[in-house]
């Protein structure tokens, strides 16, 4: 455990830490292009230099390891000039392009520029032209070889995170691009991490491209609903300019950095698969049916109508299948309102998917549900399979059954089984934010949230109970499934009044063992694993730890 | 502040009461005004170079008062030679805008030099205060507020919304600074 001087700040680092590492512990930020936590380090950008007393010359924090008594200086004169000089360097042939290029305002060498460049153009050559602009090297993924810096970020992580190695670096001098080996496409399954990495607009997403320019976004901490691993993300909304990105008010998601979870990471399934936020075929209002046809109504008359039905059937008549892409809250509700509040018997909440998740050994599992873990541990379900609530149902057991999201009639159920249990049940209630099969043969249509537009929390499958938080407010008139919940309990005469996600989570916590000693503030923006037991009160932190910044 | 009408209450004295004197003491300026003006133009019109000259009234529509090279008239946008916008949707006046009247929809340039080039560009004169900071703003000179065009007011909300197409189809005013229509 070497401790050092940086910038008359002593502290302590653990071995093998580098300056740039034991600078970012003091708060202190050296500017750097190719270093990156998650990558190994190349040391060629030449950004992070740093005066180290007793040393010839300068350093480069990335590549100098933290030694007993080292004393540094991050902010001379001599550095600065470093800085600029590096800064001359990488621009005298970069284009003028940040009107046009979408890393303006998230751009390093913008940033960089302001803090430590501001000098007079000294270029009196003509800029180097490249060969590619703005040309697709895979499905998600644009280059422009111009505004490379050949920091090399990129080809390292397609060399020792996917290790598919897509990416190289040819040629030489000024005339160094960077490129997709011949006959190769980035098409690897994260290859979208290679635009977060990119300091500068070299590579850019085909799928962010043209939609909202970075400076109208706003940022939400959340989780990725795409699979039970549970990434930490970011989610990047636009409220303000409706007009930008075609009316969707999710522009993006972003992994969000946790060392228990994803690292820096996320897979580009999990990245793209948003879309559902604002799509077109959203359930805007609730529906009920008036003869053939499922007609909208208001949350009044339709809370009433579920109400009325529930109330006039036996409890063993009921059947419900939840949903896994529910938070822990929501599904505590459901055990709440249909196990203990009615006396239901038959809850299952798993449905099997047609296709294969397709399971990988570094972030993507095969179950493509954030909260399958969660709503196990709350106890769902509890007795049979969904197969053999269908299969009950198809009997003419139940006269009810309250679908939860899922569509049925396109999962890997057997089909003629799905498609008589709904024919044989006299009222299907239907919960979920998107409009499928399923819903069609609903008789009562209730609109919920998106992950994007409620708060709660995941639990993912190993066991880490993550908090999601409200980006967007619901669409149309849908709620989030907690409110719909509470209200439908109300409506039942139960006497509930959740005031929000919260009070749920604490109640959840003292009434499921697994959840026990877990709360909001526990949970922070990391998360926390199951099972918790707090070693004292001063561990518990009273407010999130702040993001890391790579 | 208070406001009320007993607030703004002046007193009147008694000759300000009596009404009748003070509609004569109106009329006896505007009569000197009259007479000033009369008799300064005739001093000028028989050659008295050292008159004071008489008021003047601009007979707009028809004459217009010469306007300043620098005033902010309505907007235009600027083309490339080969006449499409020069505007590259790179959302610096939309961004700086106050009034936030500008909408910019960003699409594909066929050029992949060019890049990115504007679907709709549309500005809410209703709303717009002619700061002029989208013309500052902007890196490309695609948007300048040289047309020297004042009127246009209309009488719906609708037709204050200008399109891409009405904003290339603004010319530059002529050197007088009055405008081509």
């Amino acid at each position: 455990m070497p401790t050092l001087t940086i910038d008359g700040q002593q502290v302590t680092v653990p071995e093998k830490t580098n300056v740039i590492e034991a600078a970012k512990t003091l708060g202190i930020e050296i500017p750097h292009y190719c270093y990156h936590p998650g990558l190994s380090v190349a040391g060629n950008c030449r950004m992070c230099m740093v005066e180290i007393e007793k040393a010839p010359k300068l350093a480069i924090g990335c590549f100098t390891p933290c030694t007993e008594g080292m004393v540094v200086f991050t902010n001379t004169e001599k550095v600065k000039q470093a800085r600029k000089d590096v800064l001359e360097f990488l621009l005298s042939n970069h284009p003028l392009d940040c009107p046009v290029c979408d890393q303006a305002g998230e751009c390093w060498l913008q940033i960089y520029y302001m803090q430590h460049g501001q000098y007079e153009s000294r270029m009196m050559e003509n800029k180097i032209k490249k060969s590619k602009k703005a040309t697709s090297i895979g499905p998600h993924v644009n280059l422009d070889q111009e505004r490379c810096v050949l920091c090399g970020r990129c080809v390292r992580f397609c060399d020792e995170i996917t290790k598919t190695h897509e990416l190289g670096i040819f040629g030489r001098g000024n005339r160094e691009e960077l490129d997709v080996f011949p006959g190769k496409q980035l098409d690897n399954r994260y290859s979208g991490n290679v635009v977060d990495i990119c300091p500068v607009g070299a590579l850019t997403d085909r799928d962010f491209r043209f939609q909202v320019r970075v400076w109208y976004l706003g940022v939400q901490d959340s989780v990725c609903p795409g699979c039970s691993r549970g990434c930490n993300i970011q989610i990047h909304y636009n409220r303000n300019r409706p007009h930008h990105g075609h009316g969707r008010r999710v522009a993006r998601l972003k992994p969000r950095y946790n060392s228990h979870v994803n690292q820096f990471w996320m897979c580009d399934e999990g990245r793209y698969g948003y879309k559902f936020v604002d799509a077109g075929d959203r359930i805007i209002s609730p529906m009920l049916r008036r003869g053939a046809e499922l007609q909208m109504a208001t949350w009044g008359e339709t809370l009433a109508a579920s109400a009325e039905r529930i109330r006039a059937v036996n409890p063993s008549q009921i059947g419900v299948i939840a949903w896994p892409q529910l938070t822990n809250e929501e599904l505590y509700l459901v055990r709440r309102l249909f196990v203990d509040g009615l006396g239901c018997k038959n809850v299952s909440f798993s449905v099997p998917s047609k296709k294969d998740g397709g399971g990988d050994d570094f972030l993507i599992t095969a179950d493509k549900n954030p909260n399958t873990r969660g709503a196990g541990e709350i106890g769902l379900p509890i007795a049979d399979s969904t197969g053999d609530i269908l299969q009950a149902a198809s009997r003419g057991e139940f006269k009810l059954l309250h679908i939860f999201g899922h569509d049925l009639l396109s999962s890997g159920l057997d089909q003629p089984l799905v498609e008589s249990a709904l024919a044989a049940t006299e009222t299907v209630i239907f919960q979920g934010s998107n409009s499928h099969l399923t819903v069609d043969r609903a008789d009562i249509v209730l609109p919920s949230a998106t992950f994007a537009e409620k708060s709660g929390s995941f639990t993912n499958f190993e066991g880490r109970v993550q908090r999601i938080h409200e980006a967007v407010p619901p669409l149309g008139d849908a709620l989030p499934d907690w409110q719909i919940l509470n209200r439908m309990a109300r409506a039942l005469e139960m006497g509930w009044d959740y005031q929000g996600t919260e009070h749920i989570f604490k109640e959840l916590a003292e009434n499921v063992a697994a959840f026990s000693g877990l709360s909001y503030c526990v949970l922070g923006d990391q998360g926390e694993l199951l099972g918790y037991k707090p070693t004292n009160e001063a561990h518990i932190p009273t407010e999130p730890v702040t993001t890391v910044i790579i | 502040m208070n406001s009320s009408p007993e607030h703004n209450k002046r007193d009147y004295g008694l000759w300000q009461r009596t009404y009748v004197p003070e509609v004569f003491g109106g009329l006896a300026i505007t009569a000197r005004h009259f007479f000033v003006n009369l008799k300064n133009h005739i001093r000028r019109l028989i050659g008295r170079k050292d008159a004071a000259p008489g008021a003047v009234t601009f007979q707009y529509p028809e004459q217009r008062r010469p306007l300043a090279p620098r005033l902010r008239s309505l907007h235009r946008l600027t083309k490339r030679e080969d006449g499409s916008p020069r505007c590259v949707a790179c959302m610096m006046c939309e961004t700086i805008c106050p009034a936030r009247c500008i909408y910019i929809v960003a699409t594909e340039h066929p050029d992949p030099n060019i890049e990115k080039m504007p679907e709709q560009f549309t500005i809410d004169l209703g709303r717009c205060v002619f700061c002029g900071y989208c013309v500052e703003a902007c890196p490309e000179d695609a948007i300048r507020m040289d047309t020297g065009i004042l009127e246009f007011a209309s009488y719906t909300r609708e037709n204050m919304i200008y399109t891409i197409d009405q904003l290339l189809s603004h010319e530059t005013a002529k050197p007088d600074a009055q405008d081509t229509q």
